[in-house]
């Protein structure tokens, strides 16, 4: 008979005996489960005819796959659950993971610190949950950079068109030929609006947006600021300039000092009135708001890319009785500014601004080829919906696949 | 007072200071504004010397030598960047338009490219639409019927080289229509953005500052 303390003990051992029993066992069963799965499912057939290609129209650093599908894979078996590709520099190896992809994909592209020079050979896997199939090798294959883009072969010709047009059209306004530009009334008004400030005695405040010198929006806004500070140099106001860019800013200064000069006013130029402010957006609006309502300019213009501020702008100088001039091509701002703004030079109004100020051949020329590339881009649409509508999509497919079109 | 605290009463008083300017401009308006361009000013500059002059310029120029022989070429922007400081000195400011007019012609001449690339290529791409009522839903005609006219009545609209007189105004007249249409819809769409910019801004001064909601 075992006292209560040695009782309880036994009773404990025994079931930490018996608890250890029957998970060695549930562990043994469970392995030997796994393994008769493993022995069950047969491995997935391999992958067939698999080439490796440098890839195309590019620069070089990538090889591209192709390969058959597994037949386990078109019959949606269960003992397939990737495919992976294997690369080495040699056949015998070793080979070493590149990329992974899953079921159903029949290639990759292989882009792993792939030197252009090297051969590199492949082996793809088809890979199940316990076991897995080796491809034939293939190789050797080397990528290499492509000189020309054949994909890109659309952008090229019409490049080639574009600048033949443009050299033609500055060509002919450097002859004197008379280019005809139609009116517009946003920068018909600049003059207007140049006056008055004059007349009251106050400045004209230029905003050339929020951009740098590598968009086109503030290229266009500093072509047009050479005619306004032309402009405004004549009649001898006072011109203020904050920037968001330090960049543009320096361009600005230059831009504004030629002006002067060519006015025959050089001494009537104040470098400090074109200055950085900060190139933080609300930061750059407070102290552009601040400017507008300390400094009370007569006029007002935003010239350039323009983005979530230039509404707070547009409303601030509409408040302070300014006339305001705006032009941009960001369209989701150009609402805003034809709400709050006198006149509004929208997109590409904003580009013909500079040659219809300045009247410089090199800009008539350029207004003009564009003109032509309007006309081409219109003749094109017209002519492939025709064609689309008589069920003709030859003309389609010229701008989706040109090769298909020159084979 | 914990720093979070102090934080949370620093953001919203500035707030409150920004906000005064709606009545009009004050002592209040101009602390705030003038505090706000000093730091961001200061933040920028710090900002681009470590994120691009230092990680761009002078760890590669750092980099120079047997085995990294090519990072010499780095010595062209570091010269580029000191021609532009030359303006800061007039006897030898004309060498900042070296690297302005770098900077201009090879923006402009890859924005080319870009440009032609989706406001050509593709534009036209997306503009050639089916027209034939066969095999379409009626709204899906109707909806490529006013594509078609948007996009070339908007050309036309964009055309300088002839005045907007005759069919060619009246073509433009149709362009200008559809544009205003899209601008009202784009300024329907970006307001209400706008408003949840405000309503984020109130929840800060009500929740985090006052906790009344």
């Amino acid at each position: 008979m075992l006292d209560r303390p040695s009782s309880f003990l036994f009773l404990s051992l025994s079931l930490t005996f018996l608890v250890c029993l029957s998970l060695c066992g549930l562990s043994n069963a469970q392995e030997a489960s796994v393994s008769t799965l493993s022995v069950l499912t047969p491995p997935p057939a391999p992958v067939t005819g698999v080439v490796a290609y440098d890839t195309a129209d590019d620069a070089g650093g990538s090889i591209t796959l192709k390969w058959n599908l597994s037949p386990d894979d078109a019959k949606g078996a269960a003992n397939l659950m990737e495919y992976r590709v294997l690369r080495a520099e040699s056949p015998g190896g070793p080979f070493k993971l590149v990329k992974s992809v899953p079921k159903g994909t029949a290639g990759a592209d292989d882009t792993k610190d792939v030197k252009s020079g090297i051969p590199y050979y492949y082996v793809v896997i088809a890979a199940g949950a316990s076991n897995e199939t080796r491809s034939e090798i293939v190789g050797p294959i080397v990528s290499s950079a492509q000189v020309l883009n054949l994909g890109r072969l659309n952008t090229l010709i019409l490049t080639a068109i574009f600048i033949g047009m443009l050299l033609f059209f500055i060509v002919r306004a450097r002859r004197g030929k008379d280019l005809f530009i139609r009116r517009i009334s946003g920068l018909d008004a600049l003059d207007e609006a140049v006056g008055r400030a004059t007349e009251m005695g106050r400045p004209i405040l230029y905003v050339p947006g929020l951009s740098t010198l590598a968009d086109v929006a503030t290229i266009a806004s500093i072509n047009i600021l050479s005619g306004v500070a032309r402009k405004v140099a004549e009649y001898e106001t006072r011109l203020i300039m904050p920037n968001f860019d330090p960049v543009v800013m320096t361009v600005a200064q230059e831009v504004v000092r030629e002006g002067y000069m060519a006015a025959g006013k050089p001494d009537a130029y104040r470098e400090q009135d074109v200055f950085y402010v900060t190139s933080d957006q609300f930061a750059y609006v407070a102290a552009v708001d601040g400017i507008m309502v300390r400094d009370r300019p007569a006029t007002n213009l935003y010239m350039g890319m323009f983005f979530a501020e230039s509404l707070i702008l547009a409303e601030t100088g509409a408040m302070t009785g300014a006339i305001q001039i705006a032009g941009t091509d960001a369209v989701a701002q150009l609402p805003f500014f034809i709400a709050a703004c006198d006149y509004t030079l929208i997109g590409e109004e904003l580009y013909a601004a500079s040659a219809y100020l300045s009247r410089a051949p090199l800009l008539l020329g350029s207004l003009k080829s564009q003109d032509w590339m309007k006309i081409i881009v219109a003749f094109c649409i017209v002519l492939g919906v025709v064609a689309l509508f008589f069920g003709q999509p030859f003309f389609r497919e010229i701008f989706e696949t040109p090769l298909l079109f020159f084979k | 007072m914990s720093l979070e605290l102090f934080g949370t009463w620093l953001a919203a008083l500035l707030t409150l200071c920004m906000f005064s300017f709606l009545y009009k401009d004050n002592p209040f308006y101009r602390f705030a504004e003038h505090l706000f361009v000093g730091i961001s000013a200061g933040y920028w500059l710090c900002y681009e010397f470590w994120n691009t002059v230092k990680p761009n310029l002078i760890d590669n120029l750092n980099k120079i030598d047997s085995l990294h022989k090519d990072n010499l070429r780095y010595l062209l922007p570091l010269f580029l960047g000191l021609f532009m400081l030359a303006r800061l000195f007039p006897k030898v400011g004309w060498l900042s338009r070296w690297p302005i007019a770098f900077m201009v012609g090879s923006g402009a001449g890859l924005m080319i490219i870009t440009y032609l690339q989706s406001n050509f290529l593709e534009q036209i791409k997306s503009s050639l639409v089916p027209l034939d009522p066969a095999g379409q839903a009626w709204y899906v005609m109707l909806d490529n019927l006013l594509l078609f006219v948007g996009v070339v009545s908007g050309l036309v609209y964009f055309f300088f080289s002839k005045a907007h007189t005759g069919v060619t105004g009246g073509v433009a007249r149709i362009g200008v229509v559809f544009l205003m249409v899209s601008f009202g819809a784009s300024f329907g769409y970006t307001v209400m953005a706008r408003v949840s910019l405000l309503i984020g801004r109130m929840y800060f001064l009500m929740h985090d500052w006052l906790g009344v909601i």
